[in-house]
């Protein structure tokens, strides 16, 4: 392992549809980043914030939110309840000086184990090129830039919302 | 620290092994986590099998463990096996984590020090929430004895006779008029080119007369509520327009009956039907429906035939959609399968050139119900075709289409080759890519069509076309083809090609699998829950799938599937209750504030409101322990069992122990 800024991501799943999107990924064998360490949910309705702001104080440098798409979640529309949450997490994140970029939704159903894995890569590359959280850190004004063009472009993050 | 864990490290042979250093793995554990109450650690070859069990209930028994965290497999795999491991021993079930470090870790990555240290860390996280953990008893609730079987194709009829036969009510679900689905269209069944009708209707004619069967053709499911055991199911029985309690199923109304439809489902399109209609002479139930939207009276408010000469009085214009709701236990999904539509080919001229044809439809013209009588001709009605051009794999294993092999259209091109020479007597050529003919006497009959003459060409068809370059083909279909074993292009002209089709899933079948909860994998058809080990169940506890909704399959696997679904639902019948997972939320009245906010969140309406005491009560009859009330109370007074918050939190902790290059992680200080 080199000396390059290796992040530590923690990824909630549902039971029903994104872990066992995983499980399909290890099945088939497909490899992805070894950064993403995950916890299974019954559902993504279940992931209480705390959970997210815990995980990044104990040393995430990203968080993964996955759960069944719109409209199959086995408990009927709670996966939307997660996406409420995650609208209202990443604007508290922006309050604490956190990059909101730290933290995806992804919806995946069990068959998309290939997906999941290329997203995971994805999002590890992309916390790869934040660096390391540094709460209140801020290094080259970056955060600052960020949270300005949240500011000025609230609904840019509504873009990042997968329908 | 009160409680006494072990940790049991399993190699999966070289699953884990190959790329975890397991032993590390669990001397690590034995020796960093021991603050967190690991007091032993241990690895083993494979934890699941009975040793590896023996040695967890060993060190329970001896060791007086009080938790078990078991890496391995996926939890979907193996927690049921250690969780009654540990119940054997004397430890409540529920006081055991199974972590995955195969799926999750050592299947998914190269790197042997970042999936070994990732190991490390999944395990802390399991170590750290399993000291949350509680013992937990199962909820029993009792089984609906009744069972929900949807489509009426063989593997549903099947389904449906196996659990009747043995005693219990079955609903058997139909959105066609008659049961009998793809097999009463055909002529043969290969390889034994026994009468598809001649085995199909006697099973049908059960189904119609068997008592504990309540047959429901024209009708479709709208809505599953409950879960398994105990749902209720929503049918739309559509307008018959048929007083069935009269119809004898005398035949006078269509024979009345002055509008011709052309029959798109059952005749393929090959044929006539009347507005008022069965598909076919052996339909079951025996009653016709009235087709409204091509009914003159519907159309037009006047005709009336049908009702004029009913012997019977059983015409009912009048006659209203029906919803009603059933109680079962269980749900046998067999909805099969739709064709690949040719016309997605255009360079094979389905469509454009009369004399392609599909397979469904070769079947109506060679089966003696059909169109022709059974005569083998032409378009034109009279012609017949002195040379034949079969095309395999049309639609399937073909990058553009379907990648998948329907796995049928080999055997089901040989007996139409086998069909048309006994028949015509002309000359067929079969285009083939691989020819795969795998079960019990297809290569034998694959040999008998080599014997009989049939010309096989292997190579992928290129274009079907009517331009004659040679006199020769001068009216004639020109099938031009790359033949792979001599390594030329060749141009065969004939007169009649069969395009083999390959299935798909059906149009709708995404809608339906939402309807009951089980998913589709990426080609469409539903995922089982196992694809060796349990190839008729689904995740969903109490929804089986038999026959090609599952994927491509002939008439015996189908059949094969139909009794194994059968048997899986006679195996929870007679358990008579069934245990479900303590999955559950529950208020801590003395935290409840009363604000209400979980009451709209749940879905189920589990959550009800007492307005004397102004706090929330959860129902555990009905919710399902999804726990988004747990996430959303402000007060903190719901809780949720198994997952609880005190368990993510730690394991949140436990999974950040270490970081990716296995240092110790800086928890950040606020």
């Amino acid at each position: 392992m080199t000396d390059q800024f290796e992040p530590t991501v923690i990824g909630f799943t549902c039971n029903w549809c994104s872990y066992r999107a995983a499980d399909t990924a290890g099945t088939a064998r497909m490899k992805y980043a070894p950064n993403i360490r995950l916890i299974r949910l019954m559902c993504s309705g279940r992931l209480d914030p705390t959970f997210v702001f815990k995980a990044f104080a104990d040393g995430a440098d990203g968080v993964l939110i996955s759960g069944c798409h719109p409209g199959d979640c086995h408990y009927v529309e709670q996966n939307f309840k997660a996406l409420r949450r995650f609208i209202l997490m990443k604007r508290v994140l922006v309050q604490m000086g956190v990059e909101p970029g730290r933290l995806k939704l992804l919806w995946a159903s069990a068959a998309e184990g290939a997906m999941f894995a290329a997203e995971i890569n994805k999002f590890v590359e992309e916390i790869r090129k934040l660096g390391p959280l540094n709460w209140g850190k801020d290094e080259g004004g970056r955060m600052k830039d960020e949270i300005s063009s949240f500011i000025t472009h609230p609904s840019s993050f509504g873009e990042e919302v997968p329908a | 620290m009160t409680e006494r864990i072990g940790v049991y490290v399993c190699h999966c042979g070289t699953n884990i092994a190959g790329v975890v250093d397991v032993v590390e793995v669990s001397k690590w554990a034995g020796e960093k986590l021991a603050a967190n109450g690991v007091v032993i650690s241990r690895d083993y070859k494979f934890m699941c099998s009975s040793l590896g069990q023996e040695l967890i209930q060993k060190d329970i028994q001896e060791l007086g463990l009080t938790r078990v965290v078991v890496a391995a497999c996926s939890p979907h795999l193996h927690e049921a096996t250690f969780r009654n491991a540990c119940k054997q021993a004397g430890l409540n079930p529920y006081l055991c984590e199974l972590v995955s470090i195969r799926e999750q870790d050592s299947w998914v990555h190269t790197d042997k020090v970042a999936a070994t240290e990732k190991a490390k860390a999944i395990i802390a996280g399991g170590v750290a929430r399993v000291a949350h953990h509680e013992a937990l008893e199962p909820l029993r609730v009792p089984i609906h004895p009744d069972t929900l079987v949807v489509g009426g194709g063989i593997a549903g009829i099947q389904a449906a006779l196996e659990v009747a036969d043995a005693g219990f009510h079955v609903y058997l679900v139909e959105r066609e008029p008659s049961i009998g689905g793809h097999m009463a269209q055909f002529d043969k069944t290969f390889p034994t080119l026994d009468c598809s009708a001649c085995i199909l209707t006697p099973k049908m004619v059960q189904v119609g007369s068997h008592p504990n069967i309540t047959l429901l053709t024209w009708s479709e499911v709208t809505k599953v509520d409950g879960y398994v055991g105990n749902f209720v199911v929503t049918i739309n029985k559509k307008a018959r327009y048929i007083k069935t309690e009269d119809c004898t199923g005398c035949g006078i109304c269509w024979e009345k009956c002055p509008w011709k439809v052309v029959d798109e489902v059952f005749e393929a399109g090959l044929g006539n039907r009347k507005a008022v209609y069965t598909p076919f002479p052996q339909a079951v139930p025996k009653y016709p429906v009235i087709d409204a939207p091509n009914c003159a009276y519907f159309l037009k408010g006047t005709c009336k035939a049908c009702e004029k000469f009913c012997p019977t009085g059983a015409i009912d214009f009048n006659q209203k959609d029906e919803t009603i709701s059933v109680p079962v236990g269980n749900i046998i999904l067999a909805t099969g399968y739709d064709l690949f539509d040719a016309k997605r080919i255009p360079q094979y001229g389905y469509g454009r050139f009369d004399n392609v044809y599909t397979n469904l439809e070769f079947e109506r013209l060679c089966n003696a119900a059909g169109p022709t009588s059974g005569n083998i001709v032409l378009r034109d009605g009279k012609t017949v075709p002195k040379t034949v051009g079969i095309v395999h794999c049309v639609g399937s294993r073909d990058e553009n289409y379907n990648i998948y092999c329907s796995s049928i259209c080999c055997m089901q091109s040989l007996k139409f080759a086998h069909l048309v020479h006994e028949r015509t007597g002309a000359e067929v050529y079969n285009f083939y890519i691989d020819m795969r003919t795998p079960s019990k006497g297809y290569e034998e009959f694959y040999r008998r069509l080599l014997d009989e003459g049939t010309h096989f060409v292997r190579g992928k068809v290129a274009e079907i076309s009517d331009f004659a370059r040679l006199p020769e083909e001068e009216g004639k279909l020109i099938v031009q083809v790359e033949d792979t074993l001599i390594g030329k292009q060749r141009r065969i002209p004939v007169d009649m090609v069969i395009l083999s089709a390959g299935m798909q899933p059906r149009h709708d079948a995404k809608e339906v699998g939402k309807l009951f909860g089980i998913a589709c994998s990426a080609d469409g058809w539903y995922i089982e829950r196992h694809p060796k080990l349990d190839p008729v169940a689904t995740m969903t506890e109490g929804v089986f799938i038999a026959g090609c909704v599952q994927g491509p399959k002939d008439i015996p696997a189908s059949v094969a599937q139909g009794a194994g679904a059968a048997a899986r639902v006679l195996g929870k019948i007679q358990q008579k209750e069934i245990s479900l997972e303590p999955v559950r939320a529950s208020v801590d009245e003395q935290k409840c504030s009363g604000c209400r906010i979980c009451n709209d969140l749940c879905p189920f309406g589990a959550i009800l409101f007492h307005e004397d005491r102004m706090v929330s009560e959860v129902n555990p009859a009905l919710c399902q322990g999804c726990g988004t009330c747990v996430a959303a109370c402000p007060a903190g007074a719901m809780s949720g069992t198994v997952f609880s918050n005190e368990q993510i939190l730690s394991q949140i902790e436990g999974l950040l122990l270490l970081t990716v290059n296995g240092k110790k992680a800086e928890a950040v200080t606020a």
